[in-house]
């Protein structure tokens, strides 16, 4: 049980998919502008890692290992997670349209964001086993979460306030982004003292 | 060769396996959508302003879609191409549609009326009204803040000499400015009309003069001179019933007696009538 708590914790703290390892920039450039966007967008991938994961670790397991195939690794799961999010979609819109209309235009846009594929590729690197997987990849949600809807903050501030003309748009942006990112180098091995 | 193959088999399955659920689920999970809803969204211009009176143009192509019941006349910023291509579509009667074109009743500019203080708050007027009713002397003339020039989508308002004004020409009539006066100053005539009353003070007479020289002190000599009697003083200020204000015999002489010269000949032909 420890464990899987400090797999959450890590996943959404130390090792934040955006402000740690990187992954998954494109959305949190893109859409943090707006603070319901980024929270859309977010539950989106979070549920969408989970998902992804609940269907890439038994492919792994059961299909690629067993055959000596893990070097299919990386396309398998481009295919199957691109598959299934157009799957969910379909399911979403007959079964819970209010689901599907929030979520709208974000589901076929995280269709291969590398955070997602990230996630799953992860999880198998790490060697974890299903349930830490899922675990993980709840964190990793959580964590894009909380970067997108931090960072949407921050830029409405940003919005607001007078800058230097050539700083102006991405530029102060990016800046912003990389001041928000050293912060969260503060958590650094909080979260293995935290039980030890 | 081998190696090659067994790369690309199981690949090539799993993508079969995933076409092949893919195309199960969205025939069995189709969802019933009327064929025509995309042609009459289409149709529609986009613009989301609620003029129709339903929740933005989805919601006015939906409706049309299930009753058909519905006018095909209600977007006035669409006007009347877009009635005829609706009418099209959906098999029914063309109806004309009214071009409206936005009208604020108020003229009290800088040269007619004075603040009664600095007001130096929140650049709105919903915001400035709260303070005393505004800045103006008359509390119920155009606060100049702008709310209206900001909600409007097609930037037809600017606040010119301390008065919101109207360009007809590129006003299409969505009537979200008159929603957002906190005064309640515009509202939406007929793009035909051409007399207005640019006041709404609904004070006496004297306490009217006294705050602004454009006000209408409801002296009722417009109703008098009128001949169609379609002017009448009503709290004080002259209200003209456009379904009487037709054919006039005598046109345009209201303004011409107006004491205060608050009733205008106005030209109100919009973008629409200007196009044909």
């Amino acid at each position: 049980m420890t464990k899987l708590i400090i797999i959450l914790l890590s996943a959404v703290f130390i090792n934040n998919y955006v402000l740690s390892r990187f992954l998954g920039i494109c959305p949190f450039l893109g859409v943090s502008k707006k603070l319901d966007s980024a929270a859309g967008m977010s539950i989106a991938v979070i549920f969408v890692m989970l998902m992804a994961t609940a269907a890439t670790y038994p492919i792994q397991m059961y299909l690629l290992v067993p055959n000596d195939l893990g070097y299919l690794q990386t396309i398998v799961f481009i295919l199957v997670i691109a598959a299934l999010v157009q799957l969910v979609e379909i399911v979403l819109k007959r079964f819970i349209p209010s689901l599907h209309k929030s979520l709208g235009v974000y589901l076929p846009l995280i269709t291969t964001n590398c955070a997602v594929l990230g996630v799953t590729i992860l999880n198998i690197d790490e060697g974890y086993t299903f349930v830490e997987a899922m675990v993980n990849s709840l964190g990793s949600g959580l964590g894009f979460f909380l970067a997108m809807v931090m960072f949407s903050g921050v830029r409405s501030t940003i919005e607001g306030s007078d800058i230097p003309k050539s700083f102006k748009g991405l530029p102060i942006t990016l800046i912003a982004a990389a001041i928000t990112s050293l912060s969260f180098l503060g958590f650094g091995g909080v979260v293995e003292n935290l039980f030890g | 060769m081998d190696s090659i193959l067994t790369a690309v088999i199981p690949v090539v399955i799993i993508g079969i396996v995933c076409a092949a659920v893919l195309v199960v689920a969205s025939k069995l999970m189709a969802v019933k959508e009327d064929e025509r809803f995309p042609a009459v969204r289409d149709c529609l211009p986009g613009a989301n302003c609620g003029a129709c009176g339903f929740a933005g143009c989805d919601g006015y192509a939906k409706a049309l879609c299930e009753n058909p019941d519905t006018p095909t006349n209600l977007c006035v910023p669409g006007a009347d191409a877009v009635s005829r291509q609706l009418s099209d579509i959906l098999g029914v009667e063309f109806a004309d549609v009214i071009e409206k074109v936005a009208v604020v009743h108020c003229g009290g500019d800088c040269s007619r009326t004075e603040d009664k203080f600095l007001y130096e708050g929140i650049k709105s007027c919903a915001a400035a009204k709260l303070m005393y009713g505004g800045k103006g002397s008359c509390s119920y003339g155009c606060l100049a803040l702008g709310d209206c020039a900001n909600v409007c989508p097609q930037d037809a308002i600017c606040i010119e000499d301390g008065v919101a004004r109207v360009n007809a020409k590129k006003c299409i009539g969505c009537g979200l400015c008159a929603r957002t006066c906190p005064n309640n100053l515009i509202s939406l005539v007929a793009d035909v009309e051409r007399v207005v009353v640019t006041c709404s003070n609904k004070d006496k007479g004297a306490l009217t003069r006294k705050v602004c020289s454009n006000g209408c002190i409801g002296c009722k000599k417009c109703e008098k001179v009128c001949p169609m009697g379609a002017i009448t003083v009503k709290d004080n200020v002259a209200v003209i019933d456009y379904d009487k204000c037709t054919d006039c015999t005598d046109f345009g002489v209201c303004a011409k007696n107006c004491t205060t010269g608050c009733i205008l000949v106005a030209d109100l032909s919009g973008m629409h009538r200007v196009k044909e």
